[in-house]
């Protein structure tokens, strides 16, 4: 044993982190080494020292103070796998979807006790504005990568166009949840502004576009083959009318 | 994005925060400035926030402290680097001024005792600061510092002979005991 190794094991016995054999050796050895003993003072010392000076530094009010502001500055999200993109795309179509369905009802589309039911759908696209979890979407500016896309995922086939030539580019697609059945979303984007076309299947008969607008937010709702389709945008509605002809031709 | 939902905030509020002491201790001591401590506590305590997510349980302490102690050894690389060198060449001695008159004012001894503490090197003094004011295990010194259990035994061996020997100049060791 060298003399360093010797000199750890005082201090490693005086720390009780020797094993239980080691620590009965040791306190043998004790008994007849008067340099250990004395080294075991100097612990001793060292340790009385530090503890009863009093230098702990407990951390200061302000630090506690600021640390909690960090805390608070944290904004409250859920994990985010996706691209921040589907972020703002959710919380922009719920916050449009919310407005639509609070347009309908201002507008009386629907009848009264369709009220109910379009509550619960106006509180789940709330806390989904809210607490938006992980995104069911693709980004694509190619019409059959996302028609497949929504195609596996829906019950009903949709059409889906880049109209970029017209003014109107292809973002992507997207799923939600509407009355308990799934909604396709498609985004298109008009000179810098988003339109979320939501696309769900209807029993009801085909109609001309009907247009509406609330709190700055335009839409225009038209059925044509069992399919319903609204889109919704701060976009002008002479624009969100020439996109209704677009996707109604093409279909 | 590695913000914290409320729960994990709220989580993060019971486990980490009680050990806000013990992070801005280890700070003071290894930046030797209470001013600098508290900025890079707080930039610990906000990377401990990012990286709660992957903390797994456990000792939160040490989970704690060895963000501190990175986040400091970050800082010193930055800002001091000089400091760092001692750890590996072990050159300058603590060697705390004489202060011959007054012993017997435990401030005095108190200053004593800081000025031999920041003498030593960072790794010593981390061990020493981890074991003799916050009561950690070999174990858990290891895993703050992230270095093995027998340098641990060896480091926190040289720091107690070299705090020991600054200390026992003529006069200091009958302050020390009066404190």
């Amino acid at each position: 044993m060298d003399c360093e190794h010797i000199c750890t094991i005082i201090h490693v016995y005086f720390d009780h982190e020797l094993s239980a054999a080691s620590d009965a050796k040791f306190k043998l050895h004790l008994e007849h080494c008067s340099d250990c003993v004395a080294d075991l003072d100097a612990c001793d010392l060292v340790r009385d020292s530090l503890q009863r000076s009093h230098i702990y530094a407990h951390a200061p009010a302000l630090l506690q103070r600021n640390i909690r502001a960090d805390l608070r500055s944290f904004a409250p999200t859920t994990a985010w796998s996706q691209p921040l993109w589907w972020y703002w795309l959710a919380a922009v179509a719920a916050l449009l979807f919310v407005t639509i369905l609070l347009g309908r009802v201002g507008h009386g589309l629907r009848g009264d006790d369709y009220q109910a039911e379009l509550a619960g759908e106006i509180v789940d696209a709330h806390v989904r504005s809210l607490q938006p979890g992980p995104l069911t979407g693709i980004a694509s500016d190619d019409g059959r990568i996302v028609k497949g896309w929504l195609d596996a995922k829906l019950k009903f086939a949709i059409a889906v166009r880049n109209f970029a030539n017209e003014g109107f580019a292809l973002q992507g697609g997207r799923l939600d949840v509407m009355e308990g059945r799934s909604v396709a979303v498609l985004v298109y984007e008009r000179n810098g502004h988003p339109i979320n076309v939501f696309i769900w299947r209807t029993r009801e008969p085909d109609t001309s576009p009907r247009a509406g607008s609330r709190q700055g937010f335009q839409w225009v709702d038209w059925r044509k083959g069992k399919i319903e389709f609204c889109a919704v945008s701060d976009a002008d509605l002479v624009d969100l009318e020439k996109l209704h002809q677009l996707i109604s031709s093409s279909a | 994005m590695n913000d914290l939902d409320a729960e994990n905030r709220l989580r993060f509020e019971q486990l980490v925060l009680p050990h806000v002491d013990a992070a801005f201790n280890l700070a003071r001591w290894l930046l030797r400035s209470r001013a600098d401590a508290e900025d890079v506590a707080q930039e610990a305590l906000l990377r401990a926030c990012r990286f709660f997510r992957g903390f797994q349980g456990g000792d939160v302490r040490a989970w704690l402290l060895q963000i501190v102690r990175n986040t400091c050894y970050s800082w010193l690389d930055k800002n001091r680097p000089r400091e760092l060198m001692v750890e590996f060449h072990e050159e300058l001695h603590p060697q705390p001024a004489a202060t011959p008159e007054s012993m017997a004012i435990a401030d005095e001894g108190r200053e004593r005792l800081t000025r031999a503490l920041e003498t030593l090197p960072p790794r010593h003094r981390a061990v020493l600061v981890l074991r003799e004011l916050e009561g950690c295990s070999y174990k858990e010194i290891a895993a703050i510092t992230s270095i093995p259990i027998g340098t641990v035994m060896s480091s926190l061996s040289r720091a107690r002979r070299q705090l020991h020997s600054a200390l026992v100049n003529p006069g200091c060791k009958e302050l020390l005991r009066g404190l």
